[in-house]
């Protein structure tokens, strides 16, 4: 009696001879396989260049030696990394560090109190943030940000300091225009549309479940977002701000234009700094000494080493993320 | 989910609101409904209707009493209102945009949708089962159990203990995690999930407990565990149950309501409904005439 049901695919396979293909397909798998073995190649010969290049660097002053040197002086031939590694260590973090709240509380406000109408305006400004070419809000920073934040805010805190507080001098420092707090401060407004945009995407992945097995409990808006909603999104959001962070570590432009370009330490939190791009982009060209010529190309592979790792890292915990859901 | 939770989207009648002024747990059997046939009742609807968008009702006037120390099994075909009546019964439709939820519903006398009753509470005194079991599963056992007992401000640790070790015996499932109370909820299988859920609502002794088919993403074992545990549990908790699955309302149950099209077609003690329903259309189903 029982209808014997026969499963598509065994009936598509009476239909077609078992070898045939179409040779489109055959083309088209030639052409994919040779673009993506050239992006994989070009991973792989970027970092070998780089290190080609460097190579001269590393032997005359040792790799552990080159990133420790605190003094970065091409005229006398002296070439440390350390400034730059900290000045971007120190950008990169702290806008991360001043980004990392407000951003997360605009994702939760958008996701979770905020009127459909006003949450889509507000996402609508954050990605618009985002697509403005970093030059240009470089720009805006050196006429306008950057002066009024030295008159309005590092002068008068220098002023204070020097009357009540002598001990902030040493971390302060007098302040310029163009300083390492201005360029993190604009670095953190850069980063901010990223941090949003994935946390916001991290607390779209809670599951309606979850949130309404916690209304279910009795609690209140602000309580599901903390029980049920912060500890699910919680790996997605630090995934989220550890690509920020990379995006933060590779950052040029605006950076380059506001930070003041000095090449030694130390530095203060008032006064000029560098980081690893701005001393990329500021002396490549005048780079004809080959030494002064590999060090920067030094520089260029630690970035590249420091950028792919934390990159590495944000889309591990992502994986893990939607293996066992959230836990971490 | 944009609404605020102290919206009332029902209105309070003024009869109601003035019932609502009665203290809670004061009033004894007797200021109670009693039914001739002893029943006390515990929770009771009149005219609720619940509609979605414009014209969409998910139930339409529903008048029914659901009595104390019993289990009540809605049943009915898939898309017939189940869900949206009991959701009705701890204002989960408050969450929803573009949910109307009119008509009353009391428990033990007080109006529920009163426009003085805070929906917060209203969930603590009416818990929720969903259909696939939802701990929080990165919070341990205990802390999914304890999770309800927090939000309303209990931080002593004999107590929290305490209630933590009752309600996993009350959902059967203590001897079972006992030595590992820390690990997280999600390493449970299935059916332990399910019944740490069952001791998650009971933790904040709800009065009220409400299953919308909390075995149907179950194996026939884990079935039978949790059907056995709703048992036990009516004792201590008026349970009220979707099933889509006929023979499950006969087992568990002691009254069933049979839905249809977002109407409550009859509602009895579930031998009178099994073995003699009144209605046409129950009839019908129970033939298999809709399935
Ligand atoms: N959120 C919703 N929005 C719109 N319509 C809904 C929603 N939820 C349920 N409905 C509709 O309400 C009716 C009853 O659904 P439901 O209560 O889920 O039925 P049951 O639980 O008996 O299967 C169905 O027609 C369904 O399509
Ligand atoms: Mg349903």
């Amino acid at each position: 009696m029982a209808d014997v049901v026969v499963p598509a695919s065994a009936r598509a396979a009476e239909l077609i001879p078992a070898r045939y293909r179409n040779p489109g397909d055959h083309f088209f798998k030639l052409v994919v396989l040779g673009l993506s073995s050239s992006i994989i190649l070009l991973a792989v010969v970027m970092p070998v260049v780089l290190f080609i290049e460097a190579a001269p660097t590393f032997r005359a002053f040792g790799f552990m030696d080159f990133l420790t040197e605190t003094t970065w002086d091409p005229v006398a031939a002296i070439h440390g990394a350390w400034p730059f590694v900290v000045g971007t260590l120190i950008t990169s973090f702290g806008a991360l560090l001043i980004a990392a709240l407000p951003a997360i509380a605009v994702a939760i406000f958008v996701s979770e109190y905020a009127p459909k109408w006003l949450a889509r305006v507000i996402n609508y400004t954050v990605d618009l943030l985002a697509a403005i070419p970093s030059v240009v809000i470089g720009l805006w920073a050196i006429f306008n940000f950057a002066p009024m934040m030295r008159d309005l805010v590092y002068m008068p805190i220098y002023m204070w300091a020097i009357e009540e507080a002598e001990w902030l001098i040493p971390i302060i420092g007098a302040p310029s225009t163009y300083n390492l707090i201005t360029a993190t401060l604009i670095l953190a407004l850069m980063i901010v549309p990223y941090t949003v945009a994935l946390s916001r995407d991290a607390i779209a992945q809670v599951p309606v479940e979850q949130r309404e097995a916690s209304w279910a409990l009795g609690s209140t808006r602000w309580e599901v977002i903390r029980q049920a909603v912060l500890p699910y999104a919680r790996t997605g959001i630090v995934a989220g701000l550890l690509l920020s962070l990379a995006r933060g570590l590779g950052e040029t432009m605006a950076v380059a234009m506001l930070i003041g370009n000095r090449n030694r330490m130390p530095f203060t939190l008032f006064g000029p700094a560098a980081t690893m791009p701005s001393v990329i982009i500021n002396e490549f060209r005048e780079a004809v000494e080959p030494l002064h010529y590999s060090s920067t190309m030094a520089v260029g592979l630690y970035l590249f080493v420091v950028t792919i790792g934390i990159n590495l890292l944000a889309s591990y915990i992502q994986r893990k993320l939607s293996i066992s859901k959230g836990v971490l | 989910m944009q609404n605020d939770t102290t919206d009332a989207t029902a209105t309070g009648t003024a009869t109601s609101a003035a019932t609502a002024q009665a203290p809670r747990h004061i009033a004894t059997v007797n200021d109670k409904l009693q039914t001739p046939d002893g029943n006390t009742v515990r929770l009771e609807t009149r005219d609720l209707s619940v509609r979605y968008g414009i014209s969409t009702f998910g139930v339409q006037n529903i008048s029914a009493q659901i009595y104390d120390q019993n289990v009540t099994a809605l049943i009915g075909p898939s898309g017939c209102g189940k869900s949206t009546y009991l959701r009705a019964l701890n204002r989960m439709h408050d969450l929803g945009t573009d949910i109307e939820v009119t008509g009353e519903v009391y428990l033990d006398g007080e109006n529920l949708y009163a426009p003085k009753m805070d929906p917060v509470v209203v969930r603590r005194r009416v818990g929720m089962v969903f259909q696939k079991p939802t701990p929080f599963p990165t919070k341990s056992i205990y802390d999914n159990v304890a999770a309800g007992l927090r939000l309303v401000g209990v931080r002593n640790r004999a107590t929290l203990d305490e209630v933590v070790e009752q309600s996993l015996k009350d959902a059967a499932l203590w001897d079972e995690v006992k030595d590992r109370l820390r690990s997280p909820g999600g390493s449970l299988s299935g059916g332990q999930q399910q019944r740490l859920c069952i001791a998650r609502a009971l933790a904040v002794g709800p009065e009220v407990l409400l299953m919308d088919e909390p075995t149907s993403s179950l194996d026939p074992m884990a079935t039978a565990r949790i059907e056995e545990l709703i048992q036990k549990l009516k004792h201590k908790v008026t349970i009220i149950i979707v099933t889509h699955n006929m023979q499950q309302a006969s087992r568990v149950s002691d009254y069933t309501a049979f839905f249809y099209v977002g109407e409550l077609v009859e509602l009895g003690p579930t031998q009178e409904i099994f073995s003699n329903p009144r209605e046409l259309r129950t009839q019908e189903y129970f033939s298999g005439e809709f399935s």
